[in-house]
């Protein structure tokens, strides 16, 4: 229902500035413009999303996505301190955060919410500090190889679609960290 | 050290399906597999897109997008955000479809190694889809009362969009 509130937006505010501005024919070029580029973004991405959804799918089949699981799990032993020694809950929590790592999107999910469920458990419709911790970092982006966006600048001409690797590196390290400490400094006082 | 991000993609296609051999894994029936359910979710993507990308190139001809650009430009220009990715800073947290949309449109108008390309591309690549990740556990989990949950998530997007900007600029300049 959201979308449809802000699609019409969007199209209602563009008719309307278009009137307003003398833009009118613009506008009509336009939705004529965008229809074909969707289809064009669509397309000239689609090569490189089959290859790494290939390449993934390859990953954790030879399991270097258990192997990352397995690296991951002290660490998050110290995120997740209320669920240290719930040894359901940390095998999915690693393993969601080792899909999310490698790209794997459809991986990700299902076991990111098998944990929410086992951590929501008897909890009478509160959100645990546990359960805060694993949707705050699902909600920020710790995929290590972006390669849609990398697509998207491939398709637009890009010299070199890759090197934006260590800005994303940053701004995501960056990102984490700040929603880290908010939901650590929250939980203390946000009962 | 331009030649290690260049060649990172195939190294890693390399070094996966070599571990994969060895560890006597399907390598080949795991790439087409793959690939084809990169196919499906991509032709899944179509539809909204098209869909997202017509109002994005309407509101771009209309003079909309520069009426809020410059609305929001002071405010964005002192914290260091370029006020030409407004569009994506509004979208991001909402629709994941809207957002790859409203970025590619930003990269194909400035340019993807233009300043404001290269930020899109960042933001694009370091946030995720706040509201729509925290539906989809809240709900599956039957929470109610998801106390400091969303005001956290929206510090580490807020936090992505400044990093993203500066980053940009501290590694590529200007």
């Amino acid at each position: 229902m959201a979308m449809s509130v802000i699609w019409t937006v969007m199209v209602g505010a563009a008719v309307l500035c278009g009137l307003a501005t003398g833009n009118g024919p613009a506008v009509a070029k336009g939705a004529l413009d965008g229809a074909a580029a969707g289809v064009e973004l669509c397309l000239s991405t689609m090569g490189v999303m089959c290859l790494w959804t290939g390449v993934m799918e390859v990953m954790r089949r030879c399991g270097i996505a258990d192997a990352l699981s397995r690296l991951l799990r002290p660490v998050l032993r110290r995120l997740y301190p209320g669920y240290a020694h719930d040894q359901r809950v940390m095998d999915a929590v690693s393993a969601n955060l080792s899909a999310n790592l490698l790209g794997l999107g459809n991986a990700a999910t299902p076991l990111g919410l098998e944990a929410a469920r086992r951590m929501a458990e008897g909890s009478g419709g509160t959100a645990s500090d546990g359960l805060c911790m694993l949707v705050v970092c699902n909600t920020a982006s710790l995929q290590l190889i972006p390669t849609t966006v990398a697509g998207v600048r491939a398709a637009a001409g890009s010299a070199n679609p890759f090197d934006i690797l260590p800005a994303v590196w940053l701004a995501s390290v960056i990102s984490v960290a700040v929603g880290i400490a908010a939901a650590k400094l929250l939980s203390r006082v946000w009962r | 050290m331009e030649l290690f991000f260049t060649m990172l993609v195939p190294c890693v296609m390399l070094a996966v399906a070599v571990t994969a051999l060895i560890r006597r894994v399907d390598v080949w029936g795991a790439v087409t597999d793959g690939a084809r359910t990169g196919l499906k979710v991509s032709l899944s993507i179509m539809p909204p897109l098209i869909g997202l990308l017509t109002a994005v190139y309407m509101l771009r001809a209309s003079g909309a997008l520069d009426l809020l650009r410059d609305l929001l430009s002071p405010a964005l220009t002192a914290v260091g955000i370029p006020p030409e990715t407004v569009p994506l800073l509004l979208v991001r947290p909402v629709s994941g479809s809207a957002a790859l949309g409203v970025g590619a449109e930003l990269i194909q108008t400035y340019g993807p190694d233009s300043l404001i390309g290269r930020t899109a591309a960042v933001m694009l690549g370091s946030t995720e889809t706040t509201f729509y990740t925290i539906a989809v556990y809240f709900g599956a989990a039957k929470i109610a009362r998801t106390r400091y949950a969303i005001p956290a998530a929206l510090c580490a997007d807020a936090a992505g969009f400044l990093a993203a900007s500066w980053a940009v600029r501290l590694i590529f300049g200007g």
